[in-house]
């Protein structure tokens, strides 16, 4: 933890802690945050692996978890939906 | 930014196209509703399914929403897409018949409601995830596995977000919960379906196990 707390050239760096980090992965993934926040999150993965780790692991699972067409569809659903759908067109008609 | 302005514009492109397609559909040309629905079967059917876990529902709440959708596609504004309103209705329903099977569900009782901070599992490395390991039934088993893992709250958010693609606000009209919520809960969904993958996947490939805090 705090690994990221680093002291450059005699300044201290407003930098965030891991926990933080932690708490914004969400929102870096959805881009849902400010440019600052943005910057100080960035500072802080490059200069912690296991925070940069974490953001590449979520990131990828959700990218594995997108594509839906891994997760297989009931054979003739799209059949049995078109058949509901028909007898509606029907009735909407008369 | 560039990106950002091909996807406002393909965005568009979309909207219009679909304007135009219900337009059709609403004249009296039922049958190009099939053509709306179409590209979308998939996603409906597996939001109802990742909230109703059985096929059998999963299957007749996605009939019941489909049709609900086209009796009032007259009320459908157009501002946001089509795929959108049809997943939150989608996403109702499937709640809709959950409650009513009253299952005290455990998973319930489970999801804690103090979604206050959450600990990943630590890895060294995200390569050490043997995903090109796994055939790709068995990342699909995995990664059901993992969904289903979630307690409740946190699945429906991360469906509806992370696999229907639809934004916060949209997720949080579906979910009738607010922003904020949707965010603290999209956070904590996210690393726990993390979490739960890679310590599955990788526990077996490599026999380590979570670490302990």
């Amino acid at each position: 933890m705090g690994q990221a707390h680093w002291i450059k050239k005699g300044t201290a760096m407003i930098t965030l802690s891991c926990e933080e980090v932690r708490r914004e992965i969400s929102n870096y993934l959805d881009d849902d945050m400010s440019p600052r926040m943005r910057r100080l999150l960035e500072v802080h993965l490059e200069q912690c692996r296991k925070c940069a780790v974490l953001l590449d692991s979520t990131h990828n699972v959700l990218v594995l978890l997108a594509d839906e067409h891994r997760f297989e569809m009931p054979a003739g659903f799209s059949f049995r939906m078109r058949h509901v759908l028909a007898k509606e067109f029907e009735k909407a008609k008369s | 930014m560039q990106n950002t302005l091909v996807r406002e514009s393909e965005n568009d492109r979309i909207l219009e196209g679909e304007r135009e397609l219900i337009a059709e559909i609403l004249a009296g040309n039922h049958e190009r509703y099939y053509e709306l629905i179409a590209p979308i079967e998939r996603r409906v059917y597996y939001t109802a399914y990742a909230i109703l876990r059985t096929e059998a529902d999963a299957e007749e709440v996605s009939q019941e929403a489909i049709l609900k959708a086209f009796r009032g596609l007259r009320t459908f504004r157009g501002e946001a897409k089509f795929s959108s309103w049809l997943l939150s209705i989608v996403g109702n329903e499937a709640r809709m018949r959950l409650r009513r099977r009253r299952e005290v569900s455990l998973e319930l009782l489970k999801s804690p409601d103090n979604e206050g901070e959450y600990t990943p599992i630590e890895l060294a490395e995200w390569r050490e995830i043997p995903v090109e390991a796994l055939a790709q039934k068995e990342l699909a088993a995995r990664l059901e596995e993992a969904l289903a893992a979630l307690p409740e709250i946190y699945r429906e958010v991360l469906i509806l977000r992370d696999i229907d693609e639809l934004n916060i606000a949209e997720t949080s009209a579906a979910l009738e919960i607010t922003v904020p919520a949707v965010k603290t809960r999209l956070l904590r969904a996210r690393l726990m379906v993390r979490d739960y993958f890679v310590s599955r996947s990788w526990a077996r490939h490599t026999g380590l196990r979570k670490a302990q805090p």
